[in-house]
């Protein structure tokens, strides 16, 4: 760049060129929520919207009570562990299970992949 | 260390993880961190558990025989919770590790879920004692009556032992979602945030948390905006950031008052309001922010690109790196899948002349500040032959696809690198793919 550009001129490129792309930039997003608005006609109609937020801060599963989270841990449980003895497998989620068929909470027992 | 010069690059060093493509959950890689020295690597993972890595310096003055990164410790920091309040269930996944300073021979760190944070201390022993008056050597008691002398028992030495054990647990103080904890530089305080609060704890005290920040609307229909990222400043030890969900940073100084809802600094891009759509907001949220190790300038990473921010300007970045551009006009897919809400990380190089980010496709890209020249990487185990020199990719965005480019409809964009990180000093960088850690290291000439 020319040493005698005096400063402000090239402050005056730099904006009108971030002013350009920020232009394209604005019709290329528009274009696409376009094609959003297309496809979800009903999607709120303000942007990003709390709708968004209160998602993000109620995130994680919900379980109809602790029973319920129970019984779903002790299927993942025994997916896992599918030599974890054969009775105790079947009694999960079909019929309500006494203490002795479940098996013990305990997460996972498996060392990490990234070991060895 | 040599700052990176134009001809710089980037080899193989190694892999850890599973080959196989059937990912279990409990092996996504959730974070990744360096400790002050650089000599430990932590990671922490969906599954709750922490495996650290050590590095063990082999021949350090034959350059080219460089360190490897060994498991030094591995346990289960965080286990499944339900919350029988809400009837919600609590990851374990680890959503942050953070290394203490180190004071004495032991090894601290901070590790969180969504909801507590536990101090881990990781300890060495390699000594045991040998002969004492009223134990054999398997632990049965002897007959009392049987014992006439008496002896002093020494220590011998023994193998390795490397012990984790939880030293605190600071709990119940967050009703929303951790994202991020910071050590302060006084090494006695730290913060941990949540979506709507930040609390500041001190390291000694498990039941008692001072709120600092709070951002929650009376009413929550109000809610426009939440807290997505926050650091302590690495010197100042008043200074903290925060980053939300619109794209603002605020800094708060602790001296002003004791509730720093009232920002110190307010650090905005201005964006013409003709310019907005569905989507400026959703991928002007920032998904991390990162303070320089100088603590002159900070980094945000929002969904596009990165920028660094010079504390002493409010109104603009001073640099900004576009990471992935050419994902602006593939939006509305992004938001279809999900993936205009992944959240990427950032870091610096030990003395902040380069920054590191990761993209999708299991790329990475790296932004040498003063030279303006960037660089995209690739993890993979096609480029994983020891001291492989990595050889840059590039996207074609659009027209003509030359020879060696990758067009970006056959992005893989399930391979995602969320978390990387730099080692303090050294040229070495850790990177986590979905469920493998790779570290490579610059190439010594």
């Amino acid at each position: 760049m020319s040493s005698e550009t005096p400063e402000s001129d090239i402050q005056g490129d730099y904006e009108a060129e971030k002013q350009d792309s920020q232009e394209k930039n604005a019709s290329t997003m528009k274009v696409e929520e376009a094609k959003l608005k297309a496809k979800y006609p009903g999607l709120g109609q303000k942007p990003g919207g709390s709708d968004l937020l209160m998602k993000r801060l109620t995130r994680g599963q919900k379980y109809f009570d602790s029973g319920d989270y129970n019984m779903a841990k002790a299927k993942m449980k025994n997916k896992q562990l599918p030599t974890a003895g054969p009775v105790k497998n079947l009694v999960t989620g079909d019929h309500i299970p006494t203490p002795q068929d479940l098996p013990q909470r305990k997460s996972s027992l498996v060392t990490s992949k990234l070991v060895g | 260390m040599a700052g990176p010069g134009a001809d710089m690059q980037w080899c193989f060093s190694q892999v850890k993880g599973a080959i196989d493509d059937d990912v279990a959950e409990a092996d996504i890689i959730s974070t990744v961190e360096f400790n002050h020295t650089g000599e430990l690597l932590a990671t922490g993972d969906k599954g709750g558990r922490v495996v650290i890595f050590q590095q063990e310096i082999e021949n350090k003055n034959l350059p080219q025989f460089r360190s490897e990164y060994n498991v030094y410790s591995t346990f289960q920091s965080h286990e499944p919770e339900f919350d029988y309040l809400k009837s919600l269930e609590i990851e374990e996944k680890i959503n942050k590790i953070r290394w203490l300073p180190q004071k004495n021979a032991a090894q601290f760190l901070l590790s969180t879920n969504d909801k507590t944070i536990k101090l881990w201390k990781i300890s060495e022993r390699d000594k045991r004692p040998e002969g004492y008056n009223l134990k054999e050597e398997d632990g049965r008691y002897k007959d009392p009556n049987s014992i006439t002398a008496l002896r002093v028992p020494v220590l011998i030495p023994m193998d390795l032992m490397v012990e984790a054990s939880p030293r605190r647990v600071f709990s119940n103080a967050h009703t929303y979602h951790i994202n991020s904890i910071s050590v302060n530089s006084d090494n006695e305080t730290y913060l941990s945030a949540d979506d709507l609060r930040i609390n500041l704890w001190n390291l000694e005290i498990t039941d008692r948390s001072f709120n600092i920040v709070d951002i929650k609307p009376t009413n929550m229909e109000e809610l426009t905006e939440v807290i997505t990222a926050a650091e302590f400043h690495p010197l100042h030890c008043n200074t903290l950031v925060y980053s939300s969900s619109k794209g603002t940073i605020r800094l708060c100084d602790m001296r002003e008052s004791a509730l720093c809802d009232k920002h110190s600094k307010l650090f905005e891009e201005p964006e013409d309001p003709s310019n907005r759509s569905f989507f400026s907001e959703i991928i002007s949220s920032i998904s991390d922010v990162k303070f320089s190790h100088n603590g002159r300038y900070m980094m945000t990473r929002d969904y596009l690109s990165v920028k660094v921010w010079d504390l002493n300007m409010e109104n603009r970045p001073v640099e900004t790196y576009q990471v992935h551009e050419y994902l602006r006009s593939k939006l509305c897919s992004l938001y279809e899948n999900d993936c205009i809400f992944d959240k990427f990380e950032c870091c610096w190089n030990g003395n902040d002349s380069v920054v590191m980010t990761g993209s999708y496709n299991n790329f990475f890209r790296m932004f040498e500040r003063s030279q303006r020249r960037d660089v995209t990487l690739e993890a993979s185990r096609e480029n994983s032959k020891p001291l492989q020199v990595l050889k840059p990719r590039k996207v074609c965005a659009g027209g003509k696809r030359k020879k060696d480019e990758i067009s970006v409809d056959s992005l893989d964009f399930n391979k995602k690198i969320l978390h990387t990180a730099w080692h303090p000093q050294e040229n070495i960088i850790a990177v986590a793919t979905t469920n493998n850690l790779y570290i490579f290291q610059d190439k010594v000439n």
